[in-house]
């Protein structure tokens, strides 16, 4: 029953299984054929109904290895890979795996991708497979879910997150919606990824952090990576998956670089990844934020404080499981993160967590996003945009008090 | 002609079903009743052949479906169909025409003025009927309604409520068609309305400039809801919009000219890329059951048109014209056909609503293992398979 879990390199595998096995079976279970009626129950406040179906779990696109439990300190050497290449990686074994797999977008064909993504595909696969589309968005990701709709399994490449807003009825109307308003008739086993976040200095419209604007939209899930690890298994188990998966990148990240294991693996798309095991504060992030929290959690142990970091990865649905556990056990939590304030993730999360575990909570939780504002052109301005590690100290002390 | 032959064996042998049996499928040939006028293209001969099992399959079938939208018509009025209801009568010719002429592995996709294409495409009354009336046993579980009717199996995919925005997907039905290599096209339908939408010109570029199998049909009923074409186009020359695709225009309300073109621009599609067809035709009810019809038109001009153009009536004329049935034997079959109407009615109103649970099923593929609600989840461990 218990899936094995791949962590990334050098953290603490063992002791988060055991964590996760415990948990589960302190979480009280109810009968399956009455789940539905509970689900109406469990969304009062206060209720705290835990539904153990694992038994009945079983996924297509999360496949975990069992053997390679520690995978991270196995003999084998692995190799070192920038991050936009472990995304290359994983898109290449599964195109070469599946030959349903395609890729469309702008300039990914024979550019080879404008973060390389794509890089040196075309030439191996084709032009058909590896698309060069024109500059439309909102046609080519609908050609994308078309096609999906008969059994394709295209992923949408967005030069920019930002552009994919022009995209946006055909991802929400159609790419979430059309296997719930067929009654199940058609699968969209479609992937849509691209880089956004603030970068260096690109200006209002190249710096958006909209995931929240997609939050909503019923029937898709939305995951973000965060390092070369992570983005080869996500961008497999995205592929992987028969729902459609919008898969966020970093522009400041894709030069980031990890070793990664030879063998193949496949993350789970909806797992946190415990980041640094602690016992005072729960500090919950994503994306770029984490190597802001990382860095400022180095400040924050030589201070004397003991930060748990996680890294939640899956946004939407979230990992409440992991963020649960950790939940209780340091009763604090800080939220630090780059969407915006208003309506953005880490209010989504405060919400959820405030509803799920307020009993745990020693004091109200602290969201730390970027500001409400269109990204400004000027450095100084843009770093002030984002959350920076002095102020994720700040506020842990403050909190820790 | 593939509908009726679904209804045979359920039939009694009646009047109908044994003139069916019995017709000949000898060739007869046919001038269409008006000319194709091209662009960009040498337009397809007038003379169309057919046969009479052929025309009086499309009079069951187009009578069939005239008799559904009444219906649907009657039942909006007492209340059991809600939320919007967009009928199709009057222009049933391009649904039947267009299946005659091409195959169930060929790929249809339209907006939502979609109960007739879906019951061309093989799909039942009673499917229908209960969809539209919000029951479990429709044609997408009740979840859909009257503008999500969907048939995978026959290569129907809707049924969308977005006006253009299943053109886009339609170039996508096109892409994996190429993608796949099997030898089949796809129409992707829109209205005058949508075709002043930007994502249908996408579109167009991007089927151009890949070749791909793809049929562009604007069923042009002259109206975008309450807009005349001339008040909402600088060019209400739909055909000719594409300008390096060509275009072909059809009589909408002539069954065998819709034949003729969509077999014309299947074989075109398959060898040469993009063809748009503009389907002059013409809808007697207003937009959807919302809107009356008569605030933007003449009671004249919708009855002027059922007199001269009507498409039932004008394969009534054909087969009696070349004796392929009395007039009395066509009274039996529409008689025939609105019992047949009644009782899927009468059936789907027994069908209950879908269960409560059912709010929560196919929101996600299985593959997450719950049914979801919102972004929060209880349980989230997944199991190897």
């Amino acid at each position: 029953m218990a899936a094995a879990l791949l962590h990334g390199v050098g953290s603490t595998t063992p002791l988060s299984s055991v964590n996760y096995n415990n948990s589960r079976r302190s979480l009280p279970e109810r009968k399956r054929a009455s789940f539905l009626i509970q689900c109406y129950g469990s969304l009062l406040p206060g209720s705290k109904i835990g539904i153990n179906r694992a038994a009945k779990l079983s996924t297509n696109a999360v496949t975990t290895k069992q053997d390679n439990v520690t995978a991270s300190t196995t003999s084998k050497p692995g190799h070192e890979l920038l991050l936009f290449e472990a995304l290359r990686e994983g898109l290449e074994e599964e195109m070469e795996r599946d030959p349903r797999v395609c890729v469309m977008g702008e300039d990914v064909g024979h550019y080879g991708g404008s973060y390389k993504v794509t890089k040196g595909l075309a030439d191996k696969y084709g032009d058909l497979r590896v698309l060069d589309t024109p500059i439309a968005e909102n046609s080519f990701t609908g050609m994308g879910i078309g096609a999906a709709m008969t059994g394709l399994r295209p992923i949408v490449e967005g030069m920019n997150m930002g552009f994919l807003l022009l995209a946006f009825n055909q991802i929400s109307n159609n790419c979430g919606m059309l296997h719930y308003t067929s009654g199940g008739q058609f699968e969209i086993p479609i992937v849509i990824r691209g880089p956004g976040g603030v970068g260096r200095q690109l200006g209002a419209e190249h710096s958006q952090r909209l995931e929240s604007y997609f939050q909503s939209i019923p029937g898709i899930q939305m995951v973000a990576c965060s390092t070369p690890y992570n983005a080869k298994g996500l961008m497999k188990a995205a592929i992987r998956s028969d729902n459609p998966v919008i898969l966020f990148e970093h522009v400041l990240l894709y030069n980031l670089k990890e070793r990664v294991p030879d063998e193949e693996y496949v993350l789970n798309l909806e797992e946190a990844e415990m980041v640094r095991m602690g016992e005072h504060v729960t500090i919950l992030t994503y994306s770029r934020m984490r190597y802001h929290v990382m860095q400022a959690a180095k400040t924050l142990v030589n201070k004397g404080y003991d930060p748990e970091v996680i890294d939640i990865r899956s946004l939407k649905p979230f990992d409440l499981h992991t963020i649960g556990n950790s939940v209780k056990k340091t009763h604090r939590v800080v939220i630090v993160e780059e969407c915006m304030r208003t309506g953005g993730i880490g209010a989504s999360l405060t919400a959820s967590i405030n509803e799920h575990f307020h009993d745990y909570l020693d004091a109200p939780i602290v969201c730390l996003s970027s500001q409400d504002v269109p990204t400004p052109y000027a450095g100084t301005l843009e770093d002030w945009t984002v959350v920076q590690p002095a102020q994720i100290v700040a506020t842990v002390e403050q909190l820790c008090q | 002609m593939a509908l009726t032959r679904r209804y045979l064996h359920l039939l009694r042998p009646v009047f109908s079903a044994r003139l069916l049996t019995t017709a000949s499928t000898s060739p007869i040939s046919i001038e269409t009743s008006l000319p194709f006028t091209g662009h960009n293209i040498d337009p397809p001969s007038r003379s169309v052949q057919t046969s009479p099992h052929e025309l009086l399959s499309f009079f069951r079938d187009m009578a069939l479906m005239r008799r559904m939208e009444i219906a649907a018509d009657s039942l909006y009025k007492a209340k059991l169909i809600r939320g919007f209801c967009h009928l199709y009568d009057g222009q049933e010719a391009v649904a039947i025409g267009m299946e005659a002429a091409i195959t169930r592995k060929d790929c249809i996709i339209t907006a939502y003025r979609d109960h007739c294409l879906f019951l061309g495409r093989g799909g039942t009354l009673l499917e229908a009927f209960a969809e539209l009336m919000g029951r479990k046993d429709g044609c997408s579980k009740g979840k859909g309604g009257s503008m999500h009717f969907y048939k995978k199996e026959s290569g129907f995919y809707g049924g969308h409520g977005i006006v253009g925005a299943q053109i886009p997907l339609g170039c996508g039905l096109a892409f994996a068609q190429k993608y796949s290599k099997d030898d089949n096209v796809t129409f992707m339908m829109y209205g005058d309305g949508a075709a002043n939408q930007g994502q249908l010109f996408e579109a167009l570029n991007m089927a151009a400039l890949w070749d791909l199998p793809a049929i562009l049909v604007c069923e042009n009923n002259h109206y975008g809801m309450g807009t005349a074409e001339w008040r909402a186009a600088k060019s209400p020359s739909y055909f000719k919009r594409g300008d390096y695709v060509p275009g072909l225009k059809v009589d909408g309300m002539d069954a065998l000219a819709v034949k003729q073109a969509c077999k014309f621009a299947k074989e075109h599609a398959l060898k040469n890329g993009p063809i748009i067809l503009e389907m002059d035709t013409y809808r007697y009810h207003g937009h959807s059951m919302s809107d009356p019809g008569s605030t933007y038109r003449t009671r004249d001009e919708i009855s002027g048109i059922r007199q001269e153009r009507d498409p039932v009536e004008r394969i009534r004329k054909l087969i009696l014209a070349h004796d392929l049935a009395t007039e009395k034997e066509m009274k039996d079959t529409e008689k025939e056909i609105r019992k047949e109407v009644d009782e899927a009615i009468a059936k789907a109103k027994e069908i209950p609503s879908p269960d409560p649970a059912e709010l929560f099923t196919n929101v996600y593929v299985k593959g997450l293992g719950v049914e979801a609600f919102g972004a929060d989840r209880k349980e989230l461990r997944a199991v190897l398979p």
